[in-house]
């Protein structure tokens, strides 16, 4: 089944809030080996200017994977999850995310096109905190074509 | 880590310290657990060859995660890093003997003095594969 081209300009609703907590955001910094101690001395990150230890630059990830998930799921959109693979990501920061922050993320389905018999979506999340944009997370993801 | 870094200090052309990054399987089950990605593609051997792979393959975005920590450490601080993107070109084949190495360099590519930004484009490569294409990481500089 292809996927569904209906789905472009789709917006999907606000989802429940992803409460940002620095233990996860310790967890985190440890897997992808980044050292900076604002990730987990308040200390520090208060001396730098920010209300409480932030999270590096790939976590909101966590988030908005899980808003791509609305549209994967959907048994509509026609997305095989088997045949998914990453093709590309952008994340464009406002302000970091920091411990505290409860995270609502707004999924936008941009583009749905065929390419060499696969078919690239492209998605993008709007992460606020309390109204305010804190990140843009935009995701091109692959579903392999069958043989 | 010392300070941060100023729009005086940087410039175009001028590398920037690399990082060799050393994946075991170990490696991939942690980011799995941080990340709540789980897909079985990233740790188990079996399930990865099943669907095609030759075999377990780094998540895309550990690579994306833990190249810009060279970016981070070099403007001296994580929340400096205002944008990131990569294409994930090629996938990171992590064996059970040994693991993989994924070599990071950095060049800054521009500089926009009136916003204080640079922009370091990323290499990072494994087995001799390109593993992600056009990675560009803008640092907001003092």
């Amino acid at each position: 089944m292809p996927v569904n081209e209906d789905f472009v300009g789709r917006e999907y609703p606000p989802t429940q809030p992803y409460a940002v907590g620095s233990a996860k955001i310790r967890e985190f910094a440890e897997a992808v080996g980044s050292t900076d101690p604002v990730h987990v001395d308040r200390a520090v990150a208060q001396a730098r200017g920010y209300r409480d230890v932030i999270a590096p630059p790939t976590f909101a990830v966590l988030i908005s994977m899980q808003c791509d998930g609305q549209l994967v799921r959907d048994p509509e959109a026609g997305i095989d999850y088997s045949r998914v693979v990453h093709g590309e990501q952008k994340f464009v920061h406002h302000r970091p995310l920091t411990a505290g922050d409860d995270v609502v993320g707004v999924l936008h389905v941009d583009a749905v096109r065929a390419a060499g018999g696969h078919a690239m979506v492209t998605t993008r999340t709007e992460l606020s905190v309390e109204g305010e944009p804190v990140c843009t997370a935009v995701s091109t993801l692959v579903i392999r074509g069958g043989e | 880590m010392g300070e941060i870094l100023t729009l005086a200090d940087v410039e175009a052309g001028q590398s920037i310290p690399g990082r060799t990054v050393h994946i075991e399987r170990a490696t991939l089950v942690q980011y799995a657990g941080a990340s709540l990605d789980r897909n079985p593609i990233h740790w188990d051997e079996r399930f990865a060859k099943k669907v095609g792979l030759p075999d377990v393959i780094a998540h895309g975005m550990f690579t994306m995660g833990s190249a810009v920590t060279v970016v981070s450490e070099w403007v001296g601080d994580a929340g400096r890093v205002v944008e990131y993107s990569v294409r994930f070109t090629k996938p990171v084949v992590v064996p059970y003997e040994g693991g993989a190495d994924v070599s990071v360099e950095g060049v800054v590519k521009a500089v926009d003095a009136e916003a204080k930004r640079a922009t370091v484009e990323l290499t990072a490569i494994s087995s001799g594969d390109k593993v992600l294409g056009r990675a560009l990481a803008v640092v907001q500089l003092d």
